[in-house]
């Protein structure tokens, strides 16, 4: 490592979900914030693990549905009943059941926007640069290896500690990672 | 306890054992060295056979396109009294194909049906080419094609707006969402699987394109919590998108008044042969697939036995929707209604009703028995003959309603012309480059959701690292 670059954080290297899944058991009780775990696929039970609380793109999601909804039937009743109205088939100028379609269509579409922008969002992605994707090591974590960092940021960071704690937990390979 | 727990021992229920995704219990790195391989290595001989003449067809499609633009609709064969030909079969065709890919991809999800994870990428590819395929058709019969942004409400200064009343343009919405619904999906499924290629990529031009596409994907597990909650709201959404599109679909037929197409049963009709059809297709692509990319361990006899059983169990759905069908021409009363139905058994275009008889209800009934859905070139050769009898099926639909109405004097005879024909095998062209392009250059199976659904990603399991005997 060399000494002019900042560190971002400790990395540790796991080989099985098992094993990160009490990596990160402890981690957590151990009280650290900025923390996370890199694995190739989602853990089933990672999140309470990490102990992290139910995301919040499902309302994104349903802002966008509300707003799709409601685009579609103020569009339609817009265009068809108050711009220009014309009879049609002495139908009436504006029905909830006739405007019923596009509007649901428009309400899938938002929902499905709002729920990826809201993702995207909350991961803050796209994002072309991370500290971790200059990692050789790391590339495995889209393979088969599991990861955890410990950000240099966190408040009870100290670098004999937490490699300690992590080296506790039973990771085989520990190193610091540059900023 | 303890003696009580032993004397109990040979007694303990044997666990039974699931049959698992992926055979010869592959380890989590082999299935994206096997997937990603399919990108990464030398191009194939066979992948050139059928890239090429795919590109011609293509090609093809392309000068049929620029002829009818340029002469107009009067180079099909629709005409006075079939003004809807095979531009509407062709459309609804290529855009049921797409439904079985919506339905592995967000309905299998939502009913926790893991093995989709083998095939849901390439199902949903599908999906995506098929209604390209599909929207070139309505985009063109309109005429004047380029007058075809009136179809959407843009502000002009003849003040004029779409009128909303009408299923065709509630079919605009449905159809321009289903694509963008669809392609969202596909793409949100692919970032984490981009990913994978970027961090195995030896040059310099693929690393930085799969890493523009995976948007600094990390697999940290903060953003898959996010992740998954976003993909289980686009299943959630996707659910109801693809049922109404094809209830949509139907209802251009529907809401008309014609003999034949004027039933309420239409909407679930047209869903349940849509994905009849799509699963056809699915079928038609992956059973060679598997065998040319050594994919046997990924889509395994037991996703060709459970995709036999859906196009059972779909094809079955429709082949009660003709018997209902016929139950209520009669039971109607209606003499035009009951003339439609009797036109269609034996009246000049017989031949196609028995065709889509025979390949969507009588076909179909063979997957009952198991040694036939586990008899590849049966399978394969039964869902070509499933989609051209569900092609028969919009045929039937679209050409003899209309070919013969209320009164003789109307009445004519339809034939497509070369045009038509050509048009059609151009899509196919379109459709199948498309899919040759994405198989070669994305990962077309989904990498890390496979990865989640195998013992070896379970932390609870002894593969996935916990003590052998521990607590499940």
């Amino acid at each position: 490592m060399s000494t002019n670059a900042k560190a971002y954080g400790i990395l540790a290297e796991y080989d099985t979900p098992a094993d990160i899944m009490h990596a990160a058991e402890k981690v957590r009780d151990a009280g650290f914030r900025k923390w996370d775990v890199f694995t190739p696929f989602p853990i089933h039970g990672m999140d309470h693990a990490m102990g992290l609380k139910n995301s919040k793109v499902g309302w994104f999601g349903f802002c966008g549905g509300v707003c799709g909804y409601t685009t579609g039937m103020l569009l339609i009743w817009f265009c068809n009943a108050f711009d220009y109205p014309l009879i049609v088939g002495g139908k009436p100028m504006f029905s909830p059941f006739s405007a019923f379609p596009p509007s649901y269509e428009l309400t899938i579409l938002f929902t499905a926007f709002g729920s990826i922008g809201g993702m995207m969002f909350l991961n803050k992605l796209p994002r072309l640069h991370h500290p971790l994707l200059k990692h050789g090591r790391f590339a495995q974590a889209t393979h088969d290896k599991y990861f955890l960092v410990i950000e240099t940021d966190d408040v009870k960071y100290s670098e004999a500690e937490t490699r300690k704690l992590l080296e506790a937990t039973g990771s085989k390979h520990i190193e610091m990672v540059e900023e | 306890m303890a003696a009580e727990k032993q004397i109990q021992a040979p007694f303990a229920p044997a666990e039974l054992a699931r049959e698992p995704l992926v055979n010869n219990n592959r380890s989590v790195g082999w299935i994206s060295d096997q997937v990603s391989a399919i990108t990464e290595g030398k191009t194939p001989t066979w992948w050139w056979a059928a890239f090429v003449p795919s590109f011609l067809m293509m090609c093809l499609l392309g000068c049929m396109l620029i002829y009818k633009c340029s002469v107009g609709v009067g180079v099909w064969g629709n005409n006075h009294p079939t003004m809807w030909g095979w531009d509407i079969i062709n459309f609804v065709w290529w855009i049921g194909i797409g439904h079985a890919g919506t339905l592995i991809s967000a309905i299998l999800f939502l009913l926790r049906q893991k093995w989709r994870t083998g095939v849901n990428r390439a199902a949903e590819a599908m999906t995506i080419f098929a209604v390209m395929c599909a929207g070139i058709y309505p985009a063109l019969h309109t005429g004047r094609e380029w007058l075809d942004w009136f179809l959407f409400p843009i502000p002009t200064s003849n003040s004029l707006w779409p009128q909303f009343r009408s299923p065709l343009m509630w079919d605009v919405f449905a159809v321009s969402t289903y694509f963008t619904v669809s392609c969202l999906f596909w793409y949100t499924g692919l970032v984490p699987d981009l990913a994978i290629l970027r961090d195995r990529s030896k040059t310099k031009i693929r690393k930085f394109l799969y890493g523009l596409f995976a948007l600094g994907w990390t697999g940290s597990n903060r953003h898959w919590s996010n992740y998954e909650k976003c993909y289980l709201i686009l299943a959630g959404v996707s659910t109801p998108l693809v049922l109404s599109v094809h209830s949509i679909v139907s209802l251009d037929f529907a809401v008309s008044q014609l003999p034949g197409w004027h039933t309420t049963i239409f909407p679930p009709y047209f869903v349940a042969g849509a994905i009849f059809s799509g699963f056809g297709m699915v079928l038609t692509l992956l059973i060679p697939l598997r065998k040319m990319c050594k994919l046997e361990d990924i889509i395994t006899m037991r996703h060709i036995d459970l995709m036999c059983k859906v196009t059972l169990a779909t094809g079955s759905i429709v082949g009660y929707a003709y018997i209902m069908e016929l139950f209520i021409a009669w039971y109607s009363g209606s003499p035009y209604e009951r003339y439609a139905f009797l036109n269609r058994i034996h009246g000049p275009y017989a031949w196609g009703y028995w065709t889509m008889m025979s390949c969507n209800v009588l076909l179909p009934q063979l997957f009952w028995f198991k040694k036939i859905r586990q008899n590849l070139l049966v399978v394969f050769i039964a869902s070509i003959l499933v989609n051209i009898g569900m092609w028969f099926e919009r045929f039937v639909i679209i050409v003899i309603s209309l070919h013969r109405d209320f009164l003789p004097s109307n009445w004519g005879y339809f034939a497509p012309t070369w045009v038509d024909i050509c048009t059609f095998l151009g899509t196919f062209g379109l459709f199948f480059t498309l899919f040759l392009l994405f198989m070669r250059f994305l990962p077309m199976i989904a990498v890390s959701e496979v990865k989640g659904v195998t013992p070896q990603a379970d932390p609870h399991h002894s593969l996935g690292g916990a003590p052998e005997g521990g607590p499940h």
